[in-house]
């Protein structure tokens, strides 16, 4: 895990290279951390698997409500050689939740960015196929985010088909059931 | 229903289901020879899907041109379950996402609040879990064998495989109560000591199983057909799996000894001397063989954590994270408030975000928490290696027979219950 002191080299060679590209660093449990602007993300992943970190190993999405700007996502890169672990980390808001996709440079990022859109709502620009990946292809809302309700889907079974009165409302393609 | 009411600027335009399902854009592929493409589903509901896992295939004659996995089918919100759980709760939960390897879901999970915490775990307790550890891996790897072998036409191997599977289920209700999904790793420890007894039955069986591994080995590996579907089927290049994100046996398939176990020892595996078996080209025999010979793998890892199992504590002695043992409370007044506050609001975590990546079954398995200094995880995410695997699937099938399909999809390793969550 790069130090303290190799994780403000990497920051300050990024900084050289784009001033506005790195806007902190944090040191957390011998973990190091950049955290980026969100629009510089493919050259911030870029330059830093020329320094080695070739694997990336997770994507995460999270909501920091109610912090603003509320909505992270996190990569999680690593070494296989020095076995080095690095986390970049940015941050975009509600109103306007687009970061570019860095699945054209890093293939393993199609799902775990399709997850994070489908959980957080957070748009990749460019990504080749950005669709919902777990919920279903309708489903209105983000789920993970927090201000989504535990239980907020109701769940529909025979018995208790009756105490939700027009279910099947504003799905349009399909037909009340026979009563 | 209601939902989250700020309405994001950017929306994807708002398609009904079935044009979403056209969507899925096959067309482009070509097809020189002939025109007849034949887009077919494989799943959700089928044997050899390992699970509820929908695959459209374009098929040319018995080629396959592209395939596309959609999943999703049994996504049940475990992560935002977690959310609404204090933390030693949601261990229970989060172990049955990956339902073949739940000693390895609940220590991703407490790993990363011991980190959070910064919560040192008694050397006893690191053994255990080793042991655990190996036993489950034992366990799941046995699992893919026999449905591996189903799916192949060797029927009789499954039902061997599931007799020793038995064994090892049976050792785990003697430790944990628990054939499945446990709770036995805690937050700082393991729930309780191992039985008197419990060591000569695991021997027992680490004496008997790499015999047995030789047995099925003998009964797959000379037989010709079970060659043909394996042998230079579904081979990835080492560069092409790194950058899909594939870790585990099918990245050790072409000689990669990427292996968390070594490479970033956690719960005291640099105890242990064992070896992390490689394959050389990468095709499905490989994949075959490097999870055959892990198992005897694991078996010297269970026997040297037996031999050298330390005494001391099986939990951590730090009362604000772990239950008072249960005669405490009848005399001290400090352990029934501790047990009363653990057990109505759990513990505090100091806010961070970690991420803590161990080696499962099936490759790097990641939990990443963050911490709000409450007492409940303002979020967990899982890295589950086979939703991450999943994607090879792909590379591994267009132009390959679709047969091979099911023998590459068994090789592969899937758990459908950890890629939805």
């Amino acid at each position: 895990v790069p130090d303290a002191t190799g994780l403000e080299l990497l920051a300050q060679e990024l900084r050289d290279a784009d001033e506005a590209a790195v806007l902190d660093t944090s040191h957390f449990r011998g973990k190091a951390a950049l955290i980026v602007e969100p629009r510089r993300i493919r050259e911030v992943l870029q330059f830093l698997l020329g320094k080695g970190f070739t694997f990336l190993a997770s994507v995460h999405g999270l909501d920091y409500f109610p912090e603003e700007p509320r909505l992270g996502v996190h990569y999680e890169l690593l070494d296989m050689r020095e076995v080095d672990r690095i986390t970049v980390k940015l941050r975009v808001p509600t109103d306007a939740p687009e970061v570019p996709s860095v699945t054209p440079e890093w293939p393993t990022a199609d799902h775990q960015e399709r997850e994070v859109y489908d959980m957080f709502g957070v748009i990749f620009a460019d990504h080749p196929d950005p669709r919902r990946i777990l919920m279903p292809e309708d489903y209105e809302g983000y789920p993970q985010r927090r201000d989504f309700p535990i239980g907020g889907e109701p769940v529909l079974f025979t018995f208790n088909e009756q105490n939700m009165p027009g279910w099947w409302e504003n799905r349009p393609e399909q037909q009340p059931p026979n009563e | 229903m209601s939902i989250a009411d700020d309405k994001p600027a950017v929306r994807q335009p708002q398609l009904d289901y079935r044009q979403m399902e056209e969507s899925v854009e096959l067309s482009h592929v070509e097809h020189p020879d002939s025109d007849e493409l034949l887009t077919i589903n494989i799943g959700p509901h089928h044997p050899a899907t390992h699970g509820v896992l929908r695959l459209l295939c374009t098929l040319e004659g018995e080629t396959i041109r592209e395939m596309k996995p959609l999943i999703g089918y049994v996504h049940t919100g475990i992560e935002k379950t977690a959310e609404d759980k204090s933390y030693w709760k949601a261990i229970p939960v989060v172990e049955r996402m990956d339902y073949l390897a739940y000693f390895f879901n609940a220590h991703a999970f407490c790993g990363a609040v011991e980190t959070l915490l910064d919560l040192e775990v008694p050397k006893r307790a690191q053994y255990l879990r080793v042991i655990h550890f190996e036993l489950n891996r034992i366990m799941s790897h046995l699992v893919w064998l026999g449905t591996s072998a189903l799916d192949i036409g060797a029927i009789s191997m499954f039902w061997y495989c599931f007799r020793d599977r038995e064994q090892v289920l049976d050792l785990f209700e003697m430790s944990t109560g628990q054939r499945m999904h446990t709770r036995y790793i805690q937050v700082g420890g393991v729930m309780e000591d191992i039985p008197v007894g419990f060591p000569r039955k695991v021997r027992e069986f680490t004496s008997i199983f790499p015999d047995r591994v030789d047995q099925f080995a003998d009964l797959l590996e000379r037989n010709e057909i079970v060659l043909q579907r394996l042998r230079n089927v579904a081979t990835v290049p080492e560069e092409r799996l790194l950058a899909l994100g594939v870790s585990g046996p099918l990245l050790r398939a072409t000689g990669n000894p990427w292996d968390l176990r070594k490479a970033q020892p956690y719960s005291s595996y640099e105890d242990f001397e064992f070896a992390i078996p490689v394959g050389t080209v990468g095709d499905n025999y490989d994949r075959f063989r490097v999870r055959m010979q892990e198992m005897k793998e694991s078996v010297r890892i269970i026997e040297q954590a037996l031999d050298g199992l330390p005494e001391g504590p099986y939990i951590t002695p730090d009362r604000k994270y772990a239950l008072p043992p249960r005669h405490e409370l009848a005399t001290s007044m400090e352990a029934l408030i501790h047990h009363f506050k653990l057990v109505t609001e759990g513990y505090r975590v100091p806010p961070g975000e970690v991420y803590y990546p161990i080696e499962s079954p099936r490759g790097e398995m990641g939990c990443f928490i963050r911490a709000d200094g409450s007492a409940k995880p303002a979020r967990v995410h899982m890295r589950d290696p086979s939703f991450v695997n999943l994607q090879a699937l792909r590379d591994m099938t267009v132009n390959t027979y679709v047969a091979d399909l099911i023998a590459t999809l068994a090789m592969l390793d899937p758990i459908l219950g950890g890629i939805d969550r």
